[in-house]
Parts: C-alpha cells; structure tokens; sequence
C-alpha cells in the first residue's frame, strides 16, 4: 500500500479500482448446488418418495404403424394390485410443444406410429405388478405399411402417419431465397456441390425421465417431474386435462442432463397427472432407458447438398442448401428444426446470396427434435467439410480461408440475422496458436492429422415457441431483514448451471455472495415465467432479467443508505456485503442493517425483473426461427491418428477456443466447452439412433437397433482425450455483464473438426458421420482403385419444393419481407393462437 | 426402472448344499455368482429362472493356489482380483489382460471368473428388453422360431463373448465341474458348443468349482480385445496367443485362439501348428494370421460390420505375435483400450 500522506492522488485511484472491482462474475467459483449433488442431496423426481404412493407403467407399441380396433383391459383391471387403467379414450385431447404441430396424444386413441408409442397406462401398488398387468392387456391391431426413412417417405404418401401437414408423408417444406444465387454462381470462379449425411443420435442423459404427480390437500394438481421446460408443460397439462393453469403447479426438479430430450411435454407426465387426479394418490412414473429412446425427439437424420460458388480469394458468391431431414413420428419441435437445418448458415461467413430449401418427412420411428445445437449442427457439419475442401482447391490454409471470410460485428446477414459482437476471428487465431495448427497441418506423417472448424450459436431463441407479447423471462427478488435474498425464477436447473448463474448476477450486484441467497427455480407456483432450458437462452435471458432485478433493489437500498449516511447516491458502493461510501470506504453499513433501512423506508423489499429480447428485421414466414438477441462463436483444432490397414480412428486431443462474450464462471464455462467436446466426440465417432427392418417376407418390424446405454455407443470419460480450452472474452452488450452462450455453440465445430482430420491423417473424405473405421476402410479402398476417396451420400432425392419466397437481402434494398409473400392479418393470426 | 421378477433366493454355505439344491431344482434353478451378466439377463426376462443358488458364502471358491504344478483358481475369484495379481503377468500375462479388459472397475469387482467363463452368449436380437424382443416376435434362442440374423438356420448363432475363456484356452486351462453325484475335469475348449442357445456342455447340475492350469514355465501370452469403446464394452473379436519359446526364438509350442466370432471360442489349430519350429519372424506371422483369419467367420448381430471385425481378426493376430517375440506395441494397444495396464 502507498504512504497515504505521501501520495493521496494515487490512493483514491486505486481505491476506486478495487471498489469497482467484480467479485463474483468472472471468478471461477464452486457452483451454488455443487455440495448437494457431490453429496447426493439433490433430489431428482425419481428421489421422490410419497406416502400411498402408487406406480405406473405405460403399454407401448409393438408395431411401428397400425390403427388400434379394440382394448381390452378387464385381465389388467382384475389383477390384484391393479389400481387403475387408461387408454387413448381418457385422454384423447391432441397436444404438442409447437401450436401448429398438436399431434399428439397422451396414450394413443386408435393410431400408433412407432415402435414404442404408448396404447395404455396400469397404475399398481408396486411397480412390478404394474408391470405384470402390462401383458393382461389386450390389444388387437391393424398393421399398416411402414415408414422407415424419408425417402421412403416421398415415395409412400399413402397410409399417412399424420392427416395434416403438407401432403402425404411431407411434414414440413421451406423454400427461402435471400437475393438471387444463380447470379451468384456465375460470379464464382469455382462452385462446390457436396452431399453429406449426418445419421440421428440422441441425447443420452444419465438420468432417465421421470414424474411424479399429487392431487394436493386443496385438490389441486401438483407434478415434479424432469423437465427443462415446466412453462410448456403446464400449458400442455392445461389443454389436455382441462384444467384452468392456476390450479396446476409444475416443480420441474434439477434435470440428470437435459441436452434437449426433456423440453417437450411428454405423454407420461399426462399420464401420471390424469392418474394422481383419478386415484387421488400420488402416482409415479420412471422411465426405463429403452423408454427414453422412445420418447427421444433428438437429432434428426439430415441428407444435405450444398452448393457454393467462391471467388479465388475464398470470397463466398452464393450459397444453395438443401436438407431433408427424418422426422420420426410426430411434429415435436420439427418445424422450428427444419428452418433450423437452414437458418444460422450465414452468421459465421459472409454469405450474399442464400437459397435454402428443407423437407422434414414423417417417418415410422421415435420423434426427432431439439438436440444441444438444434438443428444447425448437421448443416455445420456439411458447410465446414466444404470449407476444407474449398480451401484444398484454392491452396489456401483453411484457417486463413475462415479468417479471410469471416461475417463482421453487428453485420445483419442475407436473411435478416442481426449479429452482435462476433469473435470467430479471435477464436481461430486461438486456436491456430495453442494447437500449433502452422506446424502441423499437411506436415504430420500419414496417418496423423489435424482438423479445422468453426461455428456459431443463438444465445436464446429470440421469438418463444407460441405467439405472445409477454417477457421471455422473468424474476422475483425477495430481500428480507436478515439480510438474505431469495430469487424465484422459473429457469430450470438441467446441470448446466443456470441457478449458479442467477445467483452470481444477483450477488455482484448487491455486493454479497452466492451463499448469502436461495434460490427457488423452476416451479410454476413460486417464480415468474421463463421460457425453459433450451435455446441457450437462460444465461442471457433469466439473466437480464436478475439483473434487472437486482439493479432494482440496489437503487431502493441505495436511497435509503444514501439518506441515513447523507452520502450522494452515485458515491455508494456495494461490496463485500456492506454498502460503503467509494470516497471514505470504512463510512458504510453492512448489507443486513442496508435492507432494514430500505424496509423502514419504503415497505416490504421486493422486486421484479423481466427480459423480451430485441425485435428482429427478419420479417418473412419462417424468419422467426435464426433471430437471436446475438451469437456465440467456437473454433476447434482436432488431432487423429488413423490406422491406414484397419481404419481405427483415435483422438489423441482437441483444442477449442470459444467467444463467451464474458464468462460468468469461467469454470463453470470450461465445464461446459468440455461437455460440448464430449459430446461432440461421440457424434462425430460412434452415437447413432439406428433402426432395424426385419426381412420384410418374415417380419414387418422396424425397431430401434440397440435402445441401451450398453449398446448406443457413447464415449465415456476414460474415452475422452485432452482438451485444451480458451475462452475468448470479448463482453457482448445484450448480455448480462456482457455474457454469451456457452452451452450448445462448442459442440458444433467436433464432428467437423474430425472429419477434416481424418482427411488430413489418411486422404480420404468421409462425408457423413459417425466416422467409423468401417467407413474409412472403404473410402480407403475407393482410393485406392483410384475411384473419388471418399465414403457419403451421392445424391440428392427429387422434391417438389413449393414456390420460393424471396427475401431480398439488405444489400439489395430488402427491408426483410419477402416480396411475393401474401401476409395473414394480425387478427387471423391471432385467432389461430387462441385454436391451438 | 427395470424390475427383476420375483425369484426364490437360496444361500447355501457348502458346495455339497449348493450341489443337492442345484441337483434337487432341476433346470429351474441358476447360480448366481457375481450377478453380473445373470441379474441384467433376468431383468430382460431373458433367463427366468425360479430359483438363484448363490455362490456367495460357499467357502474355498475365492482361492487362488500356485502349486508345483501349475495354478488353480477358485471360481468365486472376482476379476478385479485377478487384475490385480502380479502372479498371472507373466506366463499368464494372457488371462491378466484379458480380465482387466471386461467391462468396467465396478463391474469386476462384483463379476467372478466361473461367471465369466458361464457367461451367456450374446446377440443383437437377444440382449434386449421383453417388449423389444416382443415387437420382433422373439427370436430362436428364446420364445420365438426364427433367427434374425440368418433365417434360414436351424441352429442359433449368438456369439460367445467372455474374455477370459479365449486367453485361458490359449493357456490350455481346465475346469473342474462338480455335481452332487461327480466331479469331472474337462478341458476349457471342449466345454463350449458351436449353438448359440446351448453353448455350454456343463450339465444344469453342475457347479464350476475350479480352473487349472499347468505350468507355465517358458510360455509367453498375451489377449487382444476388439470393441467399440477403450473404457469397457464386451469384446466383439478377440485374440489370445500364447507361445512357447525356444532357444533363438524358435516355437517350441504354441496356441492360438479367436474370440467372439461364433458361439464358442474358435481354436486356430492350423494357425498355430504353422508357428512350431520356426522363429517368429514376419513370413511365419503372415502365415499365421492369414490361417487364423480364415477361421474367423463373424456374423452380422454384434457392433461393427462384420465383415470389417473379420479384417481386423488378422491384424490382430499379428499384432498379438509381434509382440510376443518382443516388439514393442504399446502404441497399438493404448489406440485400442484406456487402461494403463499396458
Ligand atoms: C455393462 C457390462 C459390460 C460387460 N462387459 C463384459 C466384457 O467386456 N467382457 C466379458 O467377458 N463380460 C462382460 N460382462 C459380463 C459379465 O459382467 C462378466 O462376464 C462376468 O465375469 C460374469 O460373472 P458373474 O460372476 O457376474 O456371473 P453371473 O452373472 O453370476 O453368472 C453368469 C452365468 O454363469 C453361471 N455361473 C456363474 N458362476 C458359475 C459357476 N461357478 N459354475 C457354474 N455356473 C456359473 C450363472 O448361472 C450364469 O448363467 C459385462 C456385463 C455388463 C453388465
Ligand atoms: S443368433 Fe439368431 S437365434 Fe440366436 S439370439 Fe441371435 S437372432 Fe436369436
């Protein structure tokens, strides 16, 4: 410390450094609900024990399509121990995620759509005996034709899984062109057209799904359950039960992991809710692992071409997408999905012309849905290949290609996505940096080699899943005069840290630390609305929202300090629970005496806090899926060694930087860069939600391959190799201290990343994932009869895609309509709303 | 969850109670060793025995016995045990990986090596649930008629999937059989069949008490594992290779065996007898593993394309040779499994 008589100048300078200095935000920090789940004191739903608690089991499909004719369930009802049996006639309300897409019942009413889809409910006194009851229940079946891939799809309109959507088996198709791409083809002085695959996979939480329901003392309904989106949930039980929503509370309770497989609202959380009601007894359900893949709606299958023109330099002149994705059986979030397949392919890359065309096809399997990177990962996956590829062609280093193309800050792109700060650049310098890319690309001995690739992701969804003008968050702060706070938001805690979150927010700001405030998350009862967990839309969202909040509270407590100690309001400090003056830090009161005052002054201490993101200029049908208050951006180096003979791929380490914007916890950030890379990993080697056909004389079965955590292959921790994070921090002004998301954008570079590698170890190209050693064996041998090497699709099917809307870009004058789009009227629009 | 049906559990505390139980309750009784492979196979309704005899608390079955000529290992004893002692890492090196190589820590703790050596064979369409094998209608090696992987057999054709039989063939072990009537030793590779749903030659009566093994002195083995995952997962091809050396590396014996390719441990006779008299060198290698190779026939019901799992069965064999005259493949296996045992 300086001499305080000698250099007083200095001293408040310094002073006022440390006062100002963030505590909590930005210090790797344990998380708020580490101790209870290192302890085994966090309660999953499955934790949940009642008194007179009865167990249900569902009945599931056998057949991958058939109409149901008859049920006869009095065998299951005589079953000692038996309480209870629904069919598809107790609950035959149709229910979805997305309003367009209500297709679903809780227990099917006379169509079932996939191995797996639940016919009938028994609730027993034992779990086992609900099991037993299972096969009492008679069930007589029409087989109808089956479904297995879209392709089949387009080719089999007849039976249809569903009567609605667009015609036959087409669930969904897009047709967007954002300026003219032809043009732009006949700029280019190469064009590049690439087909890839990427196969479905799943979620694979620890913890498998399940609810528990009561019929509370009031005779209200009360559920726990594993959901990320209790918000959606309590709607859906609303409109399926018939209830009015204040006579429901949702307790969506910490999530075994989330990764998206618990952000629709499932058929068994109905199923329990009608049984608790019914029996008035709590009533619980647990899912079995092969149950979980049933319920799935994970990444959907996706076969892409794509097709870009560039100039020498790398510069981008057009680009043509086409994705036709599997649906599986059902809507689930598919539509947003589909447009998904398309709509962030311009935010990393300057793209001035853009034309994407999708088609999401139902087929006779599991729903796909939102999977960690929803949707936008399959098309990373082709677009970041062809990168390499271009960049081979143009003999440029596919770092410099990335740094020479890369979108610029607060650019708005080809379809009207209005980006924020964007740190891609950064990244890869990174990235090149620590994992010596320089030394190694094109240098290593054959069969090593190294991959590059980049990405970027929403921070939160910027229109929610049904119309509605209301805050996509929001949050309560109680202070009380003990000098706790307490927050009360319907964010939910999936593992991914988003009560830590909220917690650090709220603590900077009012100067104490996390351990000073509770918590109450995810219950519909207690804490305002937030959307859910999905989208990576909780840290920017729920966040602004705590801190609006907060701010709040500190300008209440801020008066009433300011008056007692008669210091100017902009002179008072909060830090280490005391409020202070900034000018002579030992004049001040401690947090506690602080709140008293406020209370004195003003009444019971209590605010409030919401957050609506940015309106977005993207105005065109289908524009509101892409828009995000801003993007996180990752660059990721991947080594492999491959073994030329037998094609055995190993991960020796992977280097990630990612732009977080700033990183709350940064440990709780690495956590989950490193989470995203795990996953990514699997991806991109091994996971695949596989179907099977039995010969088709003998069987008409279509099932999963392998519905098991044995035998889905997933890597596991002793599988994974070093990696190397950076985190970029570059603050973004839409978030919370400037804070980005984190959770989903670095999974996205992986599969990529390794794919490239494996180009660069042995020369071949396998264009869709997993990457198995079968399949490099097999490009090897293409290579070797002197055949293109390579192993992926070659071919995009015919689809009869509906007339494009055109979206002139805002270089050509666009405003973000389309030019040839008939517009609904807002009245129309809205009494669609109130239909679904 | 899944739910285990309910079942009569029987403690016996002697191998002579343990036999009369198992003699009185016919085929309706199992043994429950370490539970490891029974209890998941019951909770798919796979196996549904009536009664489990445990092995628990019987006494002398945990031993492992160096004697003058040769080991003799207790049934009971766990494979976390058998990784552990240093006493199989030379001659026995072979069975050492091997059991370090099944599964996971937490399993072989629990998993015992007559378990292992029982270890019911495995496939695509049979390990899994009730309602899935429902939803195909079943299939041969239980409650059903057909075999998916090939229609037309009359025979099953689920693969033998235990490690530690492979190496201790090549160890040219084995195992002491005792019912209430008898005691028998067979050799380890003739209690196997060729038929998926009856694979084992071991009568419903009999309890595997003991694994002998004759001296090793001079013997050099070693085990590769095939699969997806170098954490754990059941092996989908196997090699164990164990090889007497001579003076200047000439073969004086040796054994080849290949795992996890049909529903028995398939022993490379050829393969092997082209090794003796010569020394390892590369053209005797290349023999050896082409012959081996041959035998491997894998069929389409466990992880991997099975006619790459065929390609790699040579690879292995080569790798396995090289290294028993002394290569150094350290790299090659850290490729292939995570456990430092290497
Ligand atoms: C996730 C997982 C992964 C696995 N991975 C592997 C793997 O990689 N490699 C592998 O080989 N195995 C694997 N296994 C299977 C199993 O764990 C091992 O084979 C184990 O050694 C079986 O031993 P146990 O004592 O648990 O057998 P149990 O389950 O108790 O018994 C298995 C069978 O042997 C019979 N039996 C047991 N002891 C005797 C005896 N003394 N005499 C006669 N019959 C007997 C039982 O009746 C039963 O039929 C895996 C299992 C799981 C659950
Ligand atoms: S090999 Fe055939 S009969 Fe045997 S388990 Fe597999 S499908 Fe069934």
């Amino acid at each position: 410390m300086p001499n305080p008589t000698e250099s007083p100048a200095v001293e408040v300078v310094e002073l006022q450094l440390e006062t100002d200095r963030l505590r909590v935000i930005g210090v790797p920090r344990r998380r708020v609900d580490a101790r209870a789940k290192v302890t085994g004191q966090t309660r999953y739903a499955d934790d949940i024990f009642l008194p007179r608690m009865a167990y249900c089991k569902l009945l599931r499909s056998p057949h991958p399509h058939a109409r149901i004719q008859k049920i006869d369930s009095s065998r299951a009802l005589a079953h000692p121990g038996v309480y209870l049996v629904l069919t598809g006639k107790d609950l035959p309300i149709e229910y979805g995620i997305i309003p367009v897409s209500q297709d679903e019942q809780a227990l099917c009413l006379d169509h079932v759509r996939h191995v797996g889809d639940p016919v009938a409910a028994v609730v027993a006194r034992e779990e086992l005996t609900a099991l037993e009851a299972l096969d009492l229940i008679d069930v007589e079946y029409e087989i109808l034709t089956t479904v297995s891939d879209p392709e089949e799809a387009l080719a089999t309109p007849e039976p249809r899984i569903h009567d609605y959507g667009e015609e036959g088996n087409i669930h969904k198709r897009v047709n967007l062109e954002f300026g003219n791409v032809d043009e732009g083809f006949a700029e280019a002085d190469e064009i590049f057209e690439d087909f890839f695959f990427y196969q479905g996979n799943t979620h694979l939480p620890i913890e498998q799904h399940a609810s528990v329901a009561i019929k509370d003392p009031e005779g209200k309904l009360t559920i726990w359950s594993s959901t990320q989106t209790p918000h959606y949930l309590h709607r859906a039980l609303a409109k399926v039960l018939e209830m009015s929503p204040a006579h429901i509370r949702v307790i969506a309770t910490p999530n075994g992991g989330g990764f998206g497989g618990k952000s629709d609202p499932f058929n068994h959380e109905i199923v329990v809710a009608k049984a608790a009601l019914m029996l008035d007894r709590p009533v619980k359900i647990g899912l079995t692992r092969e149950e979980v893949f049933y319920c799935h709606r994970g990444r959907h299958p996706v076969l892409m071409r794509f097709k870009t023109g560039v100039k020498k330099d790398g510069t981008i002149t057009g680009m043509h997408l086409q994705t036709l994705i599997d649906g599986g059986a059902y809507g689930s979030y598919g539509v947003a999905s589909t447009f998904y397949t398309g709509a962030l392919q311009t935010t990393s890359y300057h793209v001035p012309r853009y034309h994407f065309q999708a088609c999401r096809a139902f087929t006779n399997k599991p729903p796909c849905g939102p999977k960690r990177g929803h949707g936008t990962v399959q098309p990373r996956f082709g677009q970041e290949i062809q990168l390499d590829k271009i960049a081979e062609k143009l003999k440029l280093d596919p770092a410099e290609l990335r740094l020479r193309i890369a979108e610029a800050p607060n650019a708005v792109t080809a379809n009207f996505l209005e980006l924020g700060t964007v740190g891609l650049r950064e990244c890869i310098r990174r990235v090149v940096k620590i994992s010596s890319w320089n030394e190694k690309f094109r240098k290593l001995p054959e069969g090593r080699g190294v991959g590059l690739a980049c990405s970027a992701y929403l921070t939160g969804a910027g229109l929610p899943i049904y119309w509605n003008a209301m805050p996509h968050s929001g949050v309560q702060l109680k202070l009380d005069r003990g000098g706790g706070i307490t927050i009360f938001c319907g964010a939910t805690e999936i593992g991914q840290g988003s009560d830590d979150v909220l917690a650090a927010i709220v603590a900077e700001v009012l100067g104490v630390t996390t351990f000073d405030i509770r918590i109450y998350t995810g219950d519909t009862d207690l804490g305002p609305v937030d959307l859910g967990s999905y989208s990576s839309r909780v840290t920017l969202m729920a966040g602004n929202a705590a801190m609006q909040a907060a701010e709040r509270a500190k300008a209440m407590l801020t008066e009433a300090v300011g008056a007692r100690l008669d210091v100017p309001k902009e002179r008072l400090r909060f830090a280490d629970q005391r409020v202070f003056d900034s000018a002579a830090p030992e004049k001040g009161v401690t947090f506690h005496e602080a709140v008293c005052l406020a209370e004195a002054r003003f009444g019971t201490v209590g605010t409030v806090g919401s957050y609506t993101p940015p309106r977005s200029p993207a105005q065109f049908k289908g524009g509101g899926v892409g828009p995000s208050p801003t993007y996180s951006y990752s660059a990721a180096v991947v080594e492999v060694t491959v073994n030329p003979v037998t094609g055995w791929i190993n991960v020796p380490k992977i280097w990630i930087a990612h732009d977080i914007g700033r990183a709350l916890n940064p440990a709780l950030a690495r956590g989950q860069v490193e989470g995203s890379v795990y996953m990514g990993l699997g991806e991109a080697l091994m996971e695949e939600q596989e179907f099977r056909r039995l010969p088709k004389r003998l069987s008409h079965a279509l099932v999963h391959k392998f519905p098991s955590i044995l035998e889905y292959k997933s890597p596991t921790s002793l599988d994974m190799p070093e990696i190397v994070v950076e985190l970029v921090e570059e603050p973004d002004p839409h978030g919370p201290f400037g804070a980005k998301e984190v959770g989903q954008g670095p999974l996205l570079p992986i599969m990529p990343a390794v794919a490239n590698a494996v180009y660069d170890a042995v020369g071949v190209r396998v264009d869709e994932v997993p990457i198995t050693p079968e399949k490099i064996v097999k490009a090897l041998a293409e290579k070797k009869a002197g055949r293109a090497p390579r192993f992926g699709p070659t071919y995009f099917p015919d689809v009869d895609w509906p007339e494009p809307l055109r979206v002139p870009p805002p270089w050509e004058g666009g405003d973000g309509r389309a030019v040839n789009e008939v517009r609904r009227s807002s009245s129309q629009r809205k009494e669609k709303v109130l239909r679904t | 969850m899944m739910r285990l049906p309910l079942f009569e559990f029987r403690a016996p505390r002697t191998l002579e109670e343990a036999a009369r139980i198992l003699d009185g309750e016919g085929t309706s009784a199992m043994l429950l060793a370490g539970g490891t492979d029974l209890l998941p196979n019951m909770k798919r309704r796979q196996q549904v025995p009536r009664t489990l005899v445990s092995l628990r608390h019987v006494g002398g079955l945990k031993e492992a016995q160096l004697t003058p000529s040769g080991l003799r290992l207790g049934a009971c004893l766990t494979l976390a045990d058998i990784a552990r002692d240093p006493r199989f890492r030379n001659g026995a090196s072979a069975l050492w990986q091997a059991a370090s190589q099944v599964a996971t820590p937490h399993i072989r703790t629990m998993a015992t090596l007559g378990g292992n050596i029982c270890l019911d064979t495995r496939c695509n369409y049979y390990d899994q649930s009730y309602e899935w094998r429902k939803a195909i209608n079943f299939c041969l090696k239980k409650d059903g008629i057909t075999c998916w992987v090939a229609p037309a057999s009359s025979k099953c054709m689920a693969v033998s999937s235990t490690d530690t039989a492979p190496a201790l063939i090549a160890l040219g072990a084995r195992v002491l059989l005792v019912s209430r009537a008898e005691e028998r030793e067979v050799p380890l590779c003739d209690l196997y069949n060729s038929d998926g749903s009856d694979y084992i030659r071991r009568r419903p009566n009999e309890i595997l008490t003991e694994v002998l093994l004759d001296s090793l002195r001079g013997w050099k083995s070693t085990y590769w594992k095939l699969r997806r995952r170098g954490s754990f997962d059941f092996p989908v091809l196997s090699v164990a290779a164990a090889v007497q050396l001579g003076n200047g590396g000439i073969a004086q014996d040796a054994r080849i065996v290949v795992g996890s390719v049909a529903s028995r441990p398939l022993v490379a006779t050829e393969a092997a007898k082209s090794l003796v008299g010569r020394p390892l060198d590369e053209e005797a290698i290349r023999e050896a593993a082409a012959l081996a190779g041959r035998i491997a026939k894998p069929l389409d019901n466990t992880d991997f394309d099975m006619s790459w799992r065929k390609k790699v069965a040579t690879e292995f064999v080569t790798y396995a040779l090289r290294e028993l005259r002394g290569e150094d493949v350290r790299t090659e296996r850290q490729r292939l499994t995570r456990y430092p045992f290497v």
